[in-house]
């Protein structure tokens, strides 16, 4: 039989069965297309850590207080220190060779007002070099002066949206405002940026970091921030790091190094892991499907005893019968697969449209592998009805009896 | 040429066995028009069946056309039923949603001929059984008589040497089943081998050779199916 024949006269069949056909059509699409759009889920988030963190340059080198003695997962946010990690030892750091520049970090909430206008955001302490370190800049104003890495400096520089909130379209560089129990001078409004790792950037304050550990009464640095050279060895810059906190700690480097490699290859690994979790639970859907086309397939067979001992007598062998029954499923979630991909592409090029800042897109091997799977399931399940159709009896087939 | 030598077949009906095939012993020559008559479950079907290789014997042996055909398989017997036989059923068996012509084109499908010979071979073989007009209706548009004629002109599309017919007029009226056995006699003039199976003792008389099967065996045949065909009135 030809292979031309075997579609024309699935295709016949389809048309026969409009509804059970597009039944089936529905099962493997939803199937095909929720694989491939759950798996652009799991892809979009990996790279929009990717995009985050590149946006931040590679040479990010951020050192914690504690010591956290980690194997894989994700790095330690919060360490509990024995020894706080001082602004001394940052400002020791900066001699280091290799090291382009060192941003101490004091982080906490606290309520900013103006007049009547009032909201709780995060203060960020530090010095002019975390502008260069985060990739900040400021669309109106000046970034942190030099004197802020040793001074109490009354000076701020104000998230986007913060600025919005507590000024409207007035002009707020050279305002004072109200950030916990002080007063500083509003410097600068930083440029329009989104999120970067988790910080809202338009909605924060920024202080000079003797400041912040006044507001916050603490010595201890939330953590630090180092840029290093392009072609620095990050091996080295750690040991180094670690030889001058163990000098300055009394011979205990006690402070966890993350560099922004070892985050990224974490953060991938996780999301990479989680996509293929999704992208199995999803295919749950197109096993699913392979149980109905068997049903279905099996009712069929039964229905169409006199067509299929009717083939036989007319010379169809049982191998074309059998063929012929793999083929309807074979075609059946082919089209669907079509369908389905079909779908989960216009899908992911709507959710693009709508939310442009989400990277969603469907990883290289989710088309093949849910299209694959579609079809090995659709395989694997009609095989025991199209051997059931393949031994009917000609003879009591045609009867129309039960066998 | 039919061979058919201590063929018995035994059928598990329930519990109990049924022999359809008792010790069967026959031969038919090329271009014979038989009848097989005999009381139902007398194996008349049974042995129709066994011609048309849709079932095998228990013991004995079956040669067609010099062929043994119960050393072949599966895919074997297929294909010399495809080349050398042709049914007709009483129930006509045609598939609803095909056409006229894609029903008498399915045998040549299956074994894979171009459409476009088998277009030729179809629309011939509707011509020959006065249905060539009909080629596009589906088998709902058309009367019983014009279905059985469909079924005899799919059943002898591939230009088999064998025509099987059970029950041919079975579901007939008188002037239709007169039509169809005036084309399945015509087959046979020539050249086809015709052999049918029937309750219609009109129809048995008119064969040149008649079997009469009772219980499984032969219990009466005239042998001389090359005789001039009978001139009884249908």
């Amino acid at each position: 039989m030809r292979l031309l024949d075997q579609l024309h006269f699935n295709g016949q069949l389809f048309l026969r069965h409009r509804v059970r056909t597009v039944l089936l059509l529905l099962a493997v699409g939803l199937g095909v297309a929720s694989v491939i759009m759950l798996t652009s889920l799991g892809e979009g988030a990996r790279r929009y850590v990717d995009r985050e963190f590149s946006a931040l340059g590679n040479q990010l080198l951020i050192i914690l207080p504690g010591r956290k003695e980690t194997t894989g997962g994700a790095p330690p946010i919060y360490g509990a220190a024995p020894r706080d990690l001082t602004l001394e030892d940052a400002q020791a750091l900066e001699r280091l060779p290799a090291v382009r520049a060192v941003a101490p970090v004091i982080a906490g909430t606290a309520p900013v007002s103006r007049g009547s206008r009032s909201r709780e955001v995060i203060v960020l302490g530090s010095t002019s070099a975390i502008f260069q370190v985060r990739k900040m800049d400021v669309a109106q104003g000046k970034i942190l002066p030099e004197r802020a890495r040793s001074e109490a400096l009354a000076v701020c520089v104000l998230g986007s949206k913060l600025k919005l909130e507590l000024f409207g379209n007035r002009r707020a560089i050279g305002e004072w405002v109200r950030a916990g129990d002080r007063r500083m001078r509003v410097i600068g409004v930083l440029e329009e940026r989104g999120e970067s790792l988790g910080l809202d950037l338009r909605d924060m304050i920024i202080v000079p970091v003797r400041t912040a550990e006044q507001m916050f009464n603490s010595p201890g640095l939330f953590r630090v921030l180092l840029e290093l050279d392009a072609n620095a060895d990050f091996d080295r810059v750690e040991d180094r790091v670690r030889g001058v906190i163990r000098e300055r700690h009394e011979g205990e480097d006690d402070v966890t190094l993350i560099s922004q490699d070892s985050m990224l290859a974490a953060f991938n690994n996780i999301l990479t892991t989680l996509t293929l979790a999704i992208a199995a639970i999803a295919a749950v859907s197109l096993l699913v499907a392979g149980i109905l086309i068997m049903n279905i397939s099996l009712i069929s067979v039964s229905q169409r005893r006199r067509e299929i001992g009717l083939l036989k007598a007319l010379g169809g062998s049982s191998r074309q019968v059998r063929q012929l029954f793999l083929g309807e499923s074979l075609l059946l979630v082919s089209l669907g697969s079509v369908a389905g991909v079909a779908v989960a592409w216009v899908a992911v090029l709507v959710v693009a449209r709508l939310w442009p800042a989400f990277p969603l897109a469907p990883p290289w091997w989710s088309v093949p592998a849910a299209v694959a799977t579609a079809l090995l399931s659709g395989l694997v399940f009609s095989l025991i009805p199209a051997r059931r159709a393949a031994a009917l009896d000609p003879v009591l087939a045609m009867r129309g009896q039960d066998l | 040429m039919i061979e058919l030598q201590d063929v018995n077949k035994t059928y598990l009906v329930g519990e109990s066995p049924l022999r359809a095939l008792r010790d069967v012993n026959i031969t038919i020559d090329a271009g014979e028009y038989l009848s097989v008559m005999g009381p139902s479950g007398s194996g008349k079907s049974t042995l129709l069946n066994m011609v048309g290789l849709l079932d095998r014997p228990d013991s004995g042996s079956y040669r067609l056309e010099g062929t043994a055909t119960e050393e072949l398989g599966e895919e074997a017997r297929a294909r010399l039923r495809a080349d050398y036989v042709g049914f007709i059923f009483q129930a006509f068996h045609l598939i609803n949603r095909l056409t006229t012509l894609e029903n008498v084109e399915l045998p040549m499908m299956l074994a894979g001929i171009s459409p476009k010979k088998r277009r030729q071979s179809a629309l011939g073989v509707l011509e020959q059984v006065g249905l060539a007009d009909r080629a596009g209706h589906r088998p709902n548009q058309l009367s019983g008589g014009q279905l059985q004629r469909v079924a005899i002109a799919r059943a002898i599309v591939m230009k088999p040497r064998i025509l099987l017919a059970d029950e041919p007029t079975g579901n007939l009226d008188q002037a239709s089943g007169a039509e169809v056995v005036e084309v399945l006699e015509n087959l046979n003039r020539e050249g086809i081998t015709l052999l049918v199976v029937t309750h219609d003792a009109q129809l048995g008389k008119r064969a040149r050779r008649r079997i009469r099967m009772v219980d499984g065996q032969i219990e009466s045949d005239t042998g001389d199916g090359n005789a001039p065909a009978g001139s009884t009135a249908l």
